[in-house]
């Protein structure tokens, strides 16, 4: 295969992105927040479209949108005392109401399914760097959060801020989901951020297991989706998710016959 | 000798409803209290208003920097959750030497339940991990939940045996929430009788009358005083 530098500038990408991606899906499926990614892809919709509109960083716009869509969320949660999914909910079919009308018809379908096929030399040094400080702010977290999802009586006695914490995590989500937009596309950002993870959930007898497979799982869906759309001549994004969720029935069947 | 708590006038709502009416009690250092009461009395309600985990009126004075241990009822593990229980403890930043001593002083000797997953052992083996964690960086009172049901005892050791003892190894002060009242004469130096409101309040051979009882209960109970030996 003749390799360009950008293939190599996509796969790079993809591989960081996805790689954390899996890492935070992980502690999102803890929290049981399963579908908080998918939402969030969701809002970042409009940004990416006004993005498109003004010839900016898909990225760049995403991420605002996300800001504002997060923050409104963590501080409606702390207002109003509903569920963070109700909450997610409201703000997530609104924001794909914007999306829709913001976004101009011909890339409409980048928004949506995403095309990593663009990425320049700087979209994929920030996205290294992006991802390595999400990566190791998740680390940071992961252990605090994780208590406090088994029971928060117990993080508060460990006079452990709960709220702080939400709101980094949530923070680094949205540069997560902002990143991943351009590799899967606002769609689809969802299935990368819970796919692995609930693929590695099957087997993991620990923590660092299930950690380390989810980032693993985000990383060989990433890797094999963007070789197989050279192959196969389709869009990347949506064949990343067909290998993602390969590995997760895979996983599930091995868990089958293995009991 | 000094207080370790102080609570005045608490009370707490849910929704415009008292849960917990013009509750006052001191706890002196090295004394157990006993809480009792029926179902939906408040009992959990008050610990978690205790660590701080619920809005209220009133006061709730802590003796100053005082380090608390608490004993949820339950926790939330799902069956599957990917954590072992030695990663539960190292999120209390520990090391290995310190979770076996913990382990130990809750009649736990077998360390294989380490690698285990926290959602898969036994209640009664979860309520002893539990202790076991709560232990952890000496805490000077502690705060034990009951289960509702009945755990299941492993071994010859009671989980109330077992907090004898560790209150008088650790010289703990300690408030435990019980439905089995024959605990409140072996172990309480004060019972509080909640439903609520305070029902009664004091030593349990002068607080806990049969009157006091049935008002507490509602009805009928029969009441075994264990005699002690």
């Amino acid at each position: 295969m003749f390799i360009t530098n950008q293939f190599l500038f996509s796969l790079i990408t993809a591989i960081f992105v996805g790689g954390v991606a899996g890492c935070l899906g992980s502690l999102m499926l803890t929290k049981r927040m399963a579908l908080v990614g998918d939402a969030l892809g969701h809002v970042a919709l409009p940004g990416i479209g006004l993005a498109l509109l003004l010839g900016l960083n898909v990225s760049l716009g995403a991420f605002v949108f996300l800001l504002a869509g997060v923050l409104l969320i963590w501080f409606l949660e702390k207002k109003t005392f509903l569920p963070t999914e109700t909450l997610v909910g409201v703000i997530f079919v609104l924001s794909l109401a914007l999306g829709f009308l913001i976004t101009p018809q011909p890339e409409l379908l980048e928004a949506l399914i995403g095309d990593i096929s663009k990425v320049s030399l700087l979209d994929t040094t920030l996205s290294i760097i992006l991802s390595i400080f999400v990566l190791y702010v998740i680390n940071k977290i992961y252990p605090k959060i994780m208590l406090a999802s088994i029971s928060e009586d117990l993080a508060t006695v460990n006079r452990i801020n709960i709220s702080r914490y939400n709101l980094i995590y949530l923070l680094v989500i949205s540069v997560i989901v902002a990143l991943g937009v351009k590799v899967v596309g606002s769609l689809l950002i969802g299935a990368l951020v819970i796919i692995p993870a609930a693929a590695s959930r099957i087997f993991s007898a620990n923590m660092r297991q299930y950690i380390f497979w989810s980032g693993l799982f985000g990383v060989f869906s990433c890797v094999f989706g963007i070789l197989l759309s050279g192959v196969i001549k389709l869009a990347v994004g949506p064949l990343i998710i067909l290998v993602c969720t390969l590995f997760f029935a895979v996983c599930l069947i091995l868990k089958k016959t293995h009991n | 000798m000094q207080n370790i708590l102080e609570v005045k006038n608490l009370t707490v709502n849910f929704n415009n409803e008292k849960v917990i009416d013009n509750l006052s009690f001191n706890l002196k250092k090295g004394e157990n209290l006993v809480v009792v009461g029926p179902n939906g009395a408040g009992k959990t309600v008050l610990l978690r208003t205790l660590i701080g985990m619920i809005p209220f009126e009133g006061e709730i004075k802590w003796e100053k920097d005082v380090k608390i241990g608490y004993v949820p009822q339950k926790i939330l593990p799902e069956k599957n959750i990917p954590l072992s229980i030695e990663e539960f403890f190292n999120f209390k930043k520990i090391d290995s030497n310190q979770i076996v001593k913990a382990l130990k002083s809750v009649g736990i000797n077998d360390l294989s339940v380490l690698k285990k997953k926290i959602g898969v052992i036994s209640s009664g083996q979860l309520q002893r991990i539990l202790i076991a964690w709560s232990l952890i960086g000496n805490p000077e009172i502690l705060l034990f939940d009951e289960p509702l049901s009945g755990i299941d005892i492993e071994g010859e050791e009671t989980i109330y045996n077992l907090l004898s003892r560790i209150e008088k190894e650790r010289d703990l002060t300690i408030i435990l929430i019980t439905h089995d009242l024959s605990v409140v004469y072996k172990f309480a130096d004060s019972v509080l009788c909640l439903n609520k409101e305070s029902i009664c309040y004091g030593p349990p051979q002068e607080a806990l009358t049969p009157e006091r009882l049935s008002q507490l209960y509602g009805g009928e109970i029969k009441l075994y005083k264990h005699v002690h030996h």
